[in-house]
């Protein structure tokens, strides 16, 4: 390595960037533009349902049930029916997700001590808050139960003082299920990949576009010596944009970093290194830009999305799955930054994460380079123009 | 012994089944102008890209300012300078940063590199336009300014690929000035061009066609040695009919057309004149002046040629 030739291709390198402030700017900004977009729209919290009441009874009791679901923030009234019809009218016309029959017969049963059976209707189209909206309804109606048998024994003189089991549950890390904690990490993972391997995937196959990747190859700068200074200038971009991913996160989200700030750098950096040596590698193998740029979004959008975790719990996934989503640079990042800003983890747990992240880097650096060398004394010119 | 730059020994090239260079063989003697003449695809650049150290040779050897090119190519690259028709700058920046560049490239201190610049301006005749992007030169300051990139760590040989490709004359020939100086100052260059006119500025020629070495000398040995008889220049009112005409004469060795007038391959040229008088004015065609010229090497490209496409070619390679 000659520092005097890396020098000069760095150099170079900046001044072309920043003659093209756009693509900078896209650089920098893009993530965290991203990630003010998809951190909105991503929200698997199922609050505010919409609810539509039926009252066949219109009875003091049927109103305090109805009470009990109108003042939580899960389900907002938003109808009340005559008939059972307009209860199908209002789901097919995605109205109300969730449909309340109350009979005629409900004060009256309940006040024997019988069993007061309602109707519960729920949209099941999306069936991820279906599921979620039959757990509200079941714990809202066995609370209001137990209110109504308390209030049966009160009269009879009787107190119920205690439940025989009583669950006392507590959410660590992210104690009030707010899905955009659990997002933020893979969205910071999606996005640097995303961005980084696209913009860096550029890098090589521009300078083969334009033919100055001839003039390079016939003078003594190395492959390694080219490829380090590639990605040296892309780093210190990238490392901004993660820090305002990160900026944007606490900001907008809440989602402060509870571990230590320089494992995060360090999982940030050695996570940037990877995706900037898959997007060299990928402009070593291509010729033109728009393959560089199919290939770029190809092998990240799907992979970061799906197979690292992100979304998809990764234990779910089918064994041949699974398998695959060890070669997914983003798996460990994810694993490694829940870690550390969810949990404050620190070195001695995540390091597994760090290592398989850095082999993932230099493989795939180790192959641009080799690529490179094949591509300097090999079969550039093959189909190139004479 | 005279000292070669460069040797080639029974140098190929395949792609695939497809043979671009057929065992080709010769020798650069440093400080020459050496030339590489023919058209497009015949191979030239091949040649060029294998002792570049751009392509892998698929059989032969060759060594170039001593260094062989299989094992030593890293050698190789720091003794020599290569410029293509592409003029390969970078657009984007300016005369002084792509100057700057190429010589950080090659290793180049920052004062060497300003001293550099400075001779280099000069040679392009861009002297205070240092600050200008190199998108917005013109072609034949771009060609010049490449060269000078290409010449920064003052390379023993240059490689030049078609460098006057799609320049303005004028601009070529203050190229070939800059070429010339280049070799008197004992720089060896290995020129490619399919312009034919350019081989009079070598010092040594080749003549490559379909992959092989068909002729081979200095421009005045390639006129007196390959054409042995007499090439006659007709003037006519319409060359196009004449040499339809002449064509159908079994006893003329080749017919060309050079701009408004015909070449004519003729056996001896004290009968020769008479007879193609006769044929075109039997025809009806009329004939202004029928003369001796000296062949010029595209006479000789355009023989060799048809002697090599002929299916009885006896001719061998080279000389």
């Amino acid at each position: 390595m000659s520092w005097l030739r890396v020098r000069a291709m760095i150099r170079k390198e900046i001044l072309q960037i920043s003659r093209d402030p756009r693509s900078l700017a896209f650089l920098i900004f893009l993530p965290a533009f991203m990630l003010v977009l998809y951190g909105f729209v991503l929200n698997f919290d199922v609050k505010h349902l919409s609810l539509g009441v039926l009252d066949q009874d219109r009875s003091p009791e049927s109103r305090a049930l109805i009470e009990r679901f109108a003042v939580t923030e899960y389900f907002d009234l938003v109808a009340a029916m005559d008939s059972p019809d307009e209860v199908n009218r209002l789901i097919d016309r995605e109205k109300i997700k969730v449909g309340l029959v109350i009979p005629a017969a409900f004060s009256e049963k309940i006040a024997d001590g019988r069993n007061s059976p309602v109707q519960v209707i729920i949209d099941g189209t999306d069936a991820s808050s279906a599921s979620t909206a039959m757990g509200y309804v079941a714990a809202i109606l066995a609370d209001h139960s137990l209110k109504i048998n308390a209030a049966a024994l009160a009269r009879r003189g009787l107190r119920l003082t205690s439940l025989p089991v009583v669950s006392r549950t507590r959410v660590w890390f992210n104690p009030e299920l707010r899905s955009a904690r659990f997002l933020l990490p893979g969205l910071m993972a999606f996005i640097l990949m995303t961005v980084l391997v696209t913009s860096t995937s550029f890098a090589v196959v521009r300078e083969k576009e334009r033919g100055t990747m001839e003039q390079i190859l016939v003078s003594p700068l190395k492959p390694a010596e080219m490829i380090t200074a590639k990605v040296i200038p892309y780093v210190f971009i990238s490392l901004v944009s993660a820090h305002l991913i990160l900026l944007a996160g606490y900001v907008l989200f809440g989602v402060g970093i509870r571990g230590s700030y320089p494992l995060l750098l360090l999982f940030v950096t050695v996570f940037l290194l990877d995706g900037l040596g898959q997007g060299v590698l990928i402009s070593t193998v291509t010729r033109t830009q728009q393959v560089a740029f199919i290939m770029a979004v190809l092998s990240t959008l799907l992979p970061t999305f799906i197979l690292s975790g992100f979304v998809f719990p990764i234990r779910e996934m089918p064994r041949l799955i699974q398998a695959i989503t060890y070669l997914v640079p983003a798996r460990y990042f994810l694993t490694g930054l829940r870690g550390v800003i969810l949990k404050g983890s620190g070195f001695p747990i995540l390091w597994p994460q760090l290592a398989f992240l850095a082999v993932f880097g230099f493989v795939v650096t180790a192959v641009s380079i080799l690529r490179m060398k094949k591509e300097g004394a090999g079969e550039s010119g093959k189909r190139g123009p004479r | 012994m005279e000292k070669y730059s460069i040797e080639v020994k029974n140098l190929s090239k395949k792609f695939g089944s497809f043979t671009a260079i057929d065992g080709v063989s010769f020798g650069v003697k440093a400080g020459t102008i050496f030339g590489f003449l023919g058209a497009n695809g015949a191979g030239k650049s091949t040649i060029i890209r294998m002792l570049c150290g751009l392509l892998e040779a698929t059989s032969g050897t060759a060594t170039v300012g001593g260094f062989d090119i299989r094992r030593e190519p890293e050698s190789v690259k720091r003794i020599i300078g290569y410029m293509s028709q592409k003029f390969s700058l970078y657009e984007d920046l300016t005369v002084l940063e792509n100057i700057r560049f190429f010589g950080g490239v090659y290793g180049l201190d920052s004062k060497t590199i300003e001293e550099r610049s400075g001779w280099i301006l000069e040679m392009a005749g861009l002297n205070g336009q240092g600050k200008k992007l190199a998108r917005s030169l013109a072609l034949g300051w771009k060609q010049r300014l490449a060269l000078g990139c290409a010449l920064i760590h003052r390379p023993e040989i240059v490689f030049l690929d078609e460098p006057t490709g799609g320049v303005d004359p004028l601009s070529r020939r203050r190229f070939w000035e800059l070429i010339n100086s280049l070799s008197e100052s004992g720089v060896t260059v290995f020129v490619t061009t399919h312009y034919l006119n350019e081989a009079e500025y070598c010092n040594d020629i080749r003549l490559i066609h379909a992959g092989r070495i068909v002729a081979g000398g200095s421009p005045g040995e390639l006129k007196t040695g390959y054409i042995l008889n007499p090439i006659l220049e007709v003037s006519v009112d319409d060359p196009v009919q004449a040499m339809e005409v002449l064509k159908g004469e079994p006893w003329l060795l080749g017919v060309s057309l050079f701009g408004t007038r015909l070449h004519v391959g003729a056996a001896d040229e004290t009968e020769s004149p008479a007879a193609i008088s006769r044929a075109l004015t039997g025809r009806g065609l009329s004939v202004n002046s029928i003369r001796k010229i000296r062949p010029s090497i595209e006479d000789v490209f355009i023989k060799k040629i048809e002697d090599e496409s002929r299916p009885d070619k006896d001719t061998g390679r080279g000389r």
